[in-house]
């Protein structure tokens, strides 16, 4: 029996010794870590690389993306899981910020929502409105009874948009996701691209995803719809609440939106992609609202995410912070 | 990009040793082996008790075990995130959610039943006049453990094997408890679906073929030393 207790003795040993070794080595032996969720147009278009390096270079703080749709971001969030998201649709964020798991939120850019479909254009949207795009997409689907669409169908913040648009053109987003032309693909952006390629259909992406497989020659898919209001797609950051999930990293979520609003930032996303591919792929909005000009893109942006007329209700906001709206 | 040029670039990344997925690939090996590790540890020792054993439920516990060996690893992961989960599970309050180590205990509870069935099988074919041998030439009852661990070393050996290609090829536990953040949980699995997801295919297939060349690798190596042993 002494055999046993002894192999017994140097496995809890070894176990605790690797498990607590490991951890202490990725705890305590590095930079402190904040995490944030995000949305995966953001990652996938490599935007958040270049963030995270230039943050890293500035502060000593590890900060590590989680790249995932604006609907599972927010779970993770209200989980108390990370400490920051950064997301695309105001609707879900101020859901998110009424159920008390979030605060100051800062809109940080916006760029615009295209549709994108086969270079035939088999149901003639070239030239439409948004509305009836989705009318002639549908129409095309249900005559010619193949698939036509491929959607998120993910709850990111793209599928989320998807369904306004749907309800805009007043069809039932429960009806025709059943009917045969329309396909939920249950991912990220890049997959869903690809698979709207290989189908030969018309899908919504958010145009950095786009661009970036267009120009990688990856898909063949043409870009159809201008930069319209309802085709608006703003990006926002939030901190986790810290009252309501103590366990959260606030004041380095507080460092990072700050770091996102500032001027280095702001030129950073402009910046963004533009060498690459001829365009920006974000356009910095923190200056934009800040001037309260009337230009037309405010306006569209303070319709289109704004909550109760401003970017983060007071109640939202961390007194301790106020240089965040000023 | 065709499958040549995505072949071509990642030839170069690996010969190049690009950092990251050096990187990756350290990290990979140091969670799987330290998994591998920790499951042999425990799961050795409840071989060598079962397989020298005989009790009422022994076939219960041994069926347990080979039918664990098929856990679905989405279905685990699920589980441990649910576990692990920072505020409503039983161990969130360890901090251990999106982090290695989370990794390292969601495999080593991965591959223990595989390290348990096939050592046990292997201990249970070794000669039982070994053991009784041993003994008769004065040796300690965990002397005579020893000489049959040291028969049934190549079904050990095999179990670590398995063990460690099973930790290093599966998905469902690193991405549910690792949550894939770049240098911090990426592993060489999450690496080549967040990469096919970027639409970065030459550094998808990269990860792969080291995944591939490693597992390949490392069971060539062990089989030869076996070899050379006897």
């Amino acid at each position: 029996m002494k055999t046993w207790i002894k192999v017994l003795t140097i496995a809890v040993a070894a176990t605790v010794l690797i498990v607590g070794g490991s951890y202490a080595y990725f705890q305590y032996f590095t930079r402190t870590r904040l995490l944030v969720s995000t949305t995966t147009s953001l990652w996938e278009t490599g935007l958040l690389n270049a963030t995270e390096q230039a943050f890293e270079a500035k502060y000593w703080i590890d900060l590590g993306f989680i790249p995932v749709g604006t609907g599972q971001a927010i779970q993770q969030a209200q989980g108390g899981n990370v400490d920051a998201l950064l997301v695309h649709s105001p609707s879900n964020e101020t859901q998110f910020l009424q159920g008390g798991d979030g605060s100051c939120r800062k809109i940080i850019a916006y760029n615009f929502f295209t549709i994108v479909g086969p270079a035939s254009d088999p149901a003639g949207i070239n030239g439409s409105t948004t509305t009836d795009a989705l009318k002639k997409i549908v129409d095309y689907g249900r005559s010619n009874n193949t698939r036509a669409w491929v959607s998120r169908g993910d709850g990111s913040g793209t599928h989320t948009k998807e369904k306004t648009l749907w309800a805009k053109a007043s069809y039932s987003y429960t009806q025709i996701s059943q009917e045969s032309w329309y396909a939920s693909a249950g991912s990220g952006m890049s997959a869903t691209l690809n698979m709207a390629n290989e189908f030969g259909a018309y899908t919504l992406s958010d145009i950095g995803t786009y661009l970036k497989l267009a120009k990688d020659h990856t898909i063949s898919l043409v870009q159809y719809l201008a930069e319209t209001k309802d085709l608006l797609n703003v990006y926002s950051v939030m901190a986790v609440n810290q009252t309501r999930h103590p366990s959260v990293n606030f004041s380095n979520a507080i460092t990072f939106i700050k770091y996102l609003i500032s001027d280095d930032c702001q030129q950073l996303i402009d910046n963004y992609g533009k060498d690459e591919y001829g365009e920006s792929l974000f356009h910095s909005a923190v200056q934009l609202l800040k001037q309260n000009s009337t230009s037309q893109i405010v306006q569209w942006i303070k319709d289109y995410a704004f909550i109760n007329g401003t970017e983060c209700p007071p109640e939202y906001r961390d007194p301790r912070y106020p240089e965040l709206y000023s | 990009m065709n499958i040549l040029d995505g072949l071509l670039k990642a030839l170069q990344l690996i010969f190049s040793g690009d950092p990251r997925i050096v990187e990756i690939t350290l990290r990979s090996l140091f969670v799987s082996g330290s998994a591998t590790l920790i499951a042999a540890l425990w799961g050795i020792p409840i071989a060598m008790f079962l397989g020298r054993s005989n009790f009422r439920g022994k076939f219960l516990v041994k069926t347990i075990f080979t039918s664990l060996i098929g856990i679905p690893t989405v279905a685990l992961g699920f589980f441990l995130f649910m576990i692990f989960s920072r505020e409503n599970g039983p161990l969130g309050f360890l901090g251990l959610l999106y982090t290695p180590t989370a990794i390292i205990i969601g495999e080593a509870i991965l591959v223990a039943p595989i390290v348990v069935s096939l050592a046990t099988s292997a201990i249970e074919a070794v000669d039982p006049d070994v053991a009784s041998l041993a003994k008769t030439l004065g040796a300690s009852e965990s002397q005579a453990t020893f000489a049959v661990l040291r028969e049934a070393l190549d079904g050990i050996f095999l179990a670590g094997i398995a063990s460690f290609n099973r930790a290093i090829g599966e998905l469902g536990v690193a991405v549910f408890v690792g949550g894939f953040i770049a240098h911090v949980t990426e592993l060489l699995t999450t690496g080549i679906k967040l990469e096919i997801d970027s639409n970065n295919i030459d550094v998808a297939m990269a990860l792969a073929i080291i995944l591939l060349v490693m597992v390949f690798g490392i069971n060539l190596a062990l089989n030869l030393v076996q070899r050379r042993k006897k």
